[in-house]
């Protein structure tokens, strides 16, 4: 068992682990702070597939931005711990069983696939995930969609202005 | 590391979104498992991309194939945080008038 399989074990226990507290925990100010540690360890992820962009980009939008928006708003709404209201038993339990199908199903159904047999992903080794090809790829391929996408955030601030302001 | 693996973990990953999708009557922490669905994602793209970067790289050396993939992940961000400012000012709104983020009152629409 090499350097890898040892990162790539503990990223994805410590990724998994945290995810269940994300669900399991009353308070939701532990909610958030428990996604952040989910966010990490895929960060962790995309440096161990030598993604370097998208790594700092995951930890500066998700974690960076978007968590603090969920912990502002939280905290904007005081809400009481006791007064969160819960699911009853026998819907969380169908839930739960639920999701254990979908993920059963998905499983045997990649652990069939002959397509993928014996692929291997490239680790630590590779450049597409580099600044200076992502950054080429996208101001010439992709330079529409970028530039529709900042027409996308001017319609979604103010759209939450607009929502915000009733 | 074989494909499965990351495939496996993703699989995982997204199915306790599921979970906490369906179970959770809060709706901060419904919009949060959703966030987590998309990551899961995200990182099955990226395994993807470097999957069939390292089949090419064996073709021709100066090969970039597979960066699409990234540049979907990209996007898929940016779409994210459009949707979430958009989605905590919708929570804000409901909070505003029901006093409560129980996703149960959200039924107007059934009547």
């Amino acid at each position: 068992m090499n350097t890898l399989e040892i990162l790539f074990y503990a990223l994805s226990a410590f990724a998994v682990v945290s995810a269940v507290m994300v669900l399991v925990s009353k308070n939701p100010i532990h909610s958030v702070l428990c996604l952040i540690l989910v966010f990490f360890a895929i960060s962790g992820h995309y440096i161990l597939l030598n993604a370097q962009f998208l790594a700092i980009v995951n930890i500066i939008v998700y974690a960076g931005a978007i968590m603090v928006l969920f912990l502002f708003v939280i905290m904007l709404m005081n809400i009481k711990l006791d007064s969160e209201p819960q699911k009853k038993m026998i819907i969380k339990f169908i839930g739960v069983l639920s999701g254990g199908s979908l993920l059963t199903l998905l499983v045997a159904l990649v652990k069939q696939t002959s397509q993928l047999q014996g692929k291997q992903v490239l680790m630590k080794e590779g450049t597409i995930g580099l600044i200076h090809p992502l950054g080429k790829a996208l101001f010439t391929d992709y330079v529409l969609p970028f530039e529709i996408s900042s027409v996308l955030f001017l319609s979604a601030m103010v759209g939450a202005v607009i929502i915000g302001k009733k | 590391m074989p494909i499965q693996y990351y495939i496996f973990l993703c699989l995982t990953l997204f199915s306790i979104g599921v979970v906490g999708v369906l179970t959770r009557r809060n709706a901060i922490i419904v919009f949060m498992c959703i966030e987590l669905m998309l990551n899961a994602v995200n990182l099955l793209l990226v395994a993807f991309s470097k999957m069939y970067h390292g089949a090419a790289l064996q073709v021709s050396p100066a090969s970039t194939a597979g960066i699409d993939a990234q540049i979907f992940v990209f996007f898929i961000m940016v779409v994210a945080a459009a949707e979430v400012s958009v989605g905590l000012a919708i929570i804000v709104m409901m909070f505003r008038n029901t006093h409560s983020v129980d996703i149960n009152f959200l039924n107007r629409l059934k009547n």
